[in-house]
């Protein structure tokens, strides 16, 4: 594309400009360059030679499509996620204990934080947003390490240490259930390959590994 | 075809750079005084930067001290044309895509245009080897020539997806990170079928550039997390072979894919892919050969051998940043020259001896209680300092707002005294950004002014920014180059993800809006001696995780660069400025020598840094090829 080469000096008037798209509108005539077209390559695996393709071809993304396993991964997550909020509300609301709020409000500012990116990732590739509060005893089935209905009740209903133990055991649980969600995503067909969403997964993982062994040393600190 | 989807582009650009500002610079002073040295270079409320329009090529821009010389947009096969600056499609209805598909059947239409940006298509690292510069992308890597650093071309688009595709250079052989579970071994962009495939590639690809025009895969190195970055490490001992420290980053593979690999905690399981980097030996004359050697414990504990001996993640007390847990490193940078490398790693920075470079023991290790994720390490020239970045937010959010703090997601500017790192300061890029702009410190290189630290530096949308940190303790702005956001409403990764000097320019790899090129222009703050010493300098190659000690030869450029820095610190006499004056207009004249004694008398009195100069500055008089002596 020789013509594209005067585009990158920064120096030309608009006037000289519009006599540049003229002279590219009107195609023959146009200024020829000695130096070679730039070309697109395409390596084989080791040891196999290359190929030249189209630009097309180069940025073809099939590889890098969504598919509905990573739509389900996203969905379920929010559910995931909103009751984490939930969990970390009656931290708020009842536990005394400083360092389990503080745990708690860093959980929730995170949770809340990738709440937000996966709605917007399933919003710009016009999938559903479900509520993240339609879990538990609503008919939808519960993601992997979610508490339950009566696990959720215990926790409502307990104060002072009981509340901090069963919060930092419930969330050690939830967590490793986002782990779960993390490998499954990773061990289906297909799944966990579209950019946005692996680097996503590749977050989570990271975030909830480290928020675990807080939550053990914590739950060792608190509870010998 | 291409150009009808290049062309418009790069005339855009053009449209828009001219519409803008900086070309002021070529003809007349730049706009701006520059700030007194030794203050903050600008207050928010004044910074040009503040309140630019958005735009992929019709930005705003806001420079001091640089100037653009080029801007070459993304080629074809690199960006989405419905979405060159990688922002998401709107809402895509059933509708529209059965349209979009029966207009796709219709013979002589347009291929498919991919879905949407996102980060498939952004340009990541830079690597440079003679007259020849390497884009990484997460698509492959782009070629260009700069043998004129102001109009580069392209020469080959080499496709082949995996992100982040970060690449270093050396001799004809090219090295390239891949960590993405999409990547393949053949280059495919069509994505792994099977979740356990023999396809699949994470890890470290080894091309043969010996024809730019054709690179050729010769070896691609499996690992267990892939390869987010890689630093290429020489061998002082033996120039046959060359390693390759790989740091992965993201989720562990199965065993069943590639033997051994495990992200079990460290007490289920010892051999854990976690906590170690990847050490990959390159013999020189067989690099298909090339393999995993080591897989050092770098973070163990000291006394117990406890291979998870760092930071646990977590906070660090009230009001403290949440920072990230150590069993991986975002980059290595080493120092063969001195035996040193400087570890980003995750939760802590680290200083590591690699004299034997397949074992790298660490030395030293610190945390802050201000980063939230250590993720680069740069030296400077003299290897007794270490500038840290921590991205916070992890690049993909504004963090360079208003409001932020200027100890998060800054610069930690570390001394090494003793083998050991001693914390000297933050540095944040002092303009606000946009809730539009990701912003956080990201990666830079050194400028090599002699008598300065100096250091050029990405900061994604919050634009480059050129730091100071002679002075540890004081880091300043020196220059700069902004864009507005790429969109007004909505944030969309992109900005510069690297920006590094190489032999007289600054080359800025911006992620939506292609390859930048720079000059300084000369000021108070950099003068046109210091810009010419550096210039002295030229590499054959450039690989930024890979730093050299440079060494100024004795030249009357890098004599005025010197005397250029102890007028700015006011120590020079009215006595000895006239004699150096007089010195280096006829250097074979007058008694150079003696002027040299006097000037390392001085030094007796100076400050270390000043007196570092004066002492160097004597040195370069004595050598002077004219000055008699």
């Amino acid at each position: 594309m020789p013509l594209c080469i005067l585009g990158v000096v920064p120096r030309l008037s608009p006037s000289v400009l519009v006599v540049l798209l003229v002279l590219l509108a009107a195609g023959p005539g146009r200024p020829t360059f000695a130096r070679q077209e730039p070309r697109i390559v395409q390596p084989g695996a080791p040891g196999q030679p290359s190929r030249v393709v189209t630009a097309a071809e180069a940025g073809e993304t099939a590889g890098a499509r969504h598919t509905p396993a990573d739509v389900a991964f996203m969905q379920g997550m929010l559910g995931h996620h909103g009751q984490a909020l939930e969990m970390t509300a009656l931290v708020e609301a009842h536990s005394r204990t400083d360092a389990v709020r503080t745990l708690a409000r860093r959980i929730d500012v995170s949770q809340r934080d990738e709440m937000l990116m996966m709605r917007d990732w399933l919003t710009r590739r016009g999938e559903a947003v479900p509520d993240a509060h339609a879990h538990a005893g609503h008919s939808v089935p519960l993601m992997p390490g979610m508490l339950s209905a009566g696990q959720m009740q215990a926790l409502t209903a307990a104060r002072g240490p009981d509340l901090d133990r069963r919060f930092l055991e419930g969330m050690i649980q939830h967590h490793q259930g986002a782990l779960t969600m993390v490998e499954t995503l990773f061990a289906t067909p297909r799944a966990g390959q579209e950019p946005d969403i692996f680097g996503f997964a590749a977050d989570v993982e990271a975030d909830q590994r480290m928020d675990i062994s807080r939550m053990r040393a914590l739950l060792e600190e608190i509870h010998p | 075809m291409i150009r009808g989807v290049a062309c418009p582009l790069a005339f855009l650009v053009v449209a828009g750079t001219l519409a803008s500002a900086p070309l002021s610079a070529q003809t007349s002073p730049p706009a701006l005084e520059p700030a007194p040295a030794g203050t903050r270079a600008t207050t928010a409320s004044a910074d040009p930067r503040v309140g630019l329009k958005a735009g992929l090529a019709d930005a705003g821009v806001a420079a001091r001290n640089l100037e653009l010389l080029a801007n070459v947009p993304k080629p074809a096969g690199f960006f989405d044309p419905s979405a060159p600056a990688g922002q998401p499609n709107p809402k895509v209805t059933e509708d529209s895509e059965k349209k979009k598909e029966e207009e796709e059947a219709k013979p002589g239409a347009t291929p498919a245009t991919p879905p949407w940006g996102g980060l498939n298509f952004a340009n990541s690292d830079l690597a440079f080897s003679g007259t020849h510069l390497f884009v990484g992308n997460f698509n492959g890597f782009n070629i260009y020539d700069i043998s004129n650093p102001s109009q580069p071309t392209l020469v080959t688009s080499v496709a082949c997806p995996g992100g982040q595709g970060d690449v270093s250079v050396h001799g004809t052989l090219l090295f390239m990170s891949v960590e993405q579970t999409r990547g393949r071994l053949d280059c495919g962009t069509g994505g792994v079928e099977d979740p356990v495939s023999k396809d699949r590639f994470r890890g470290v690809r080894i091309f043969d550039i010996s024809d730019v025009r054709t690179p050729r895969q010769v070896a691609a190195v499996q690992t267990c997390r892939g390869s987010h970055t890689h630093t290429l490490v020489t061998d002082p001992a033996d120039s046959s072979h060359v390693f390759i420290y790989g740091s992965g980053t993201s989720p562990t593979r199965s065993g069943d894919e590639l033997a051994g690999c495990s992200a079990a905690e460290p007490k289920d399981n010892p051999e854990t892919a976690l906590f170690s980097i990847d050490v990959i030996e390159v013999p020189l004359a067989a690099p298909q050969t090339a393999r995993i050697v080591s897989r050092p414990r770098i973070f163990a504990d000291e006394k117990t051998g406890a291979i998870a001996g760092l930071w646990k993640g977590g906070d660090h007390g009230p009001g403290t940043q949440k920072t990230s847990a150590t069993n991986q490193c975002h980059d290595l940078t080493v120092f063969p020259a001195v035996g040193l490398a400087a570890g980003a790693c995750s939760g802590n920075g680290i200083l590591l001896d690699i004299s034997n470079p397949v074992a790298p023991k660490r030395i030293d290790d610190v945390s802050d209680a201000n980063f939230a994720y250590w993720h680069s390490a740069t030296f400077n020239n003299d290897g007794t300092k270490v500038v840290f970045t921590d991205e916070w937010g992890g690049g993909m959010r504004p963090r360079c707002q208003a409001t932020d703090q200027a100890t998060w997601g800054a610069n930690a500017i570390f001394d090494i005294v003793d083998r050991k790192l001693k914390f000297a300061s933050y540095y944040k890029l002092p303009a606000p950004q946009t809730a539009q702009e990701n912003c956080v410190a990201h990666n830079g290189s050194l400028v090599p002014v002699p008598g300065r630290d100096l250091m050029v530096q990405a900061w994604y949308q919050g634009g480059i920014s050129v730091m100071d940190f002679t002075d540890s303790a004081h880091p300043k702005e020196v220059a700069f180059f902004d864009r507005g956001p790429l969109d007004a409403t909505q944030i969309i990764t992109g900005g510069y993800w690297s920006a590094y000097w190489y032999n007289g320019f600054v080359y800025g790899s911006e992620m939506s809006r292609g390859l930048d090129v720079f000059r300084f222009t000369p000021s108070d703050l950099l003068t046109q001696n210091e810009l010419a010493a550096a210039a002295l300098i030229k590499a054959p190659t450039f690989n930024v995780q890979r730093q050299d000690r440079v060494a100024w030869p004795a030249d009357p450029l890098v004599a005025r660069a010197y005397v250029d820095q102890l007028a700015r610190s006011g120590v020079l006499s009215p006595n000895r400025a006239r004699a150096l004056g007089a010195a280096l207009s006829a250097p074979s004249g007058g008694n150079v020598g003696s002027l040299a004694t006097d000037l390392e008398a001085d030094a007796a009195a100076a400050s270390k840094v000043d007196a570092a100069r004066l002492t160097a500055l004597a040195m370069v008089l004595r050598k002077l090829p004219t000055s008699g002596g």
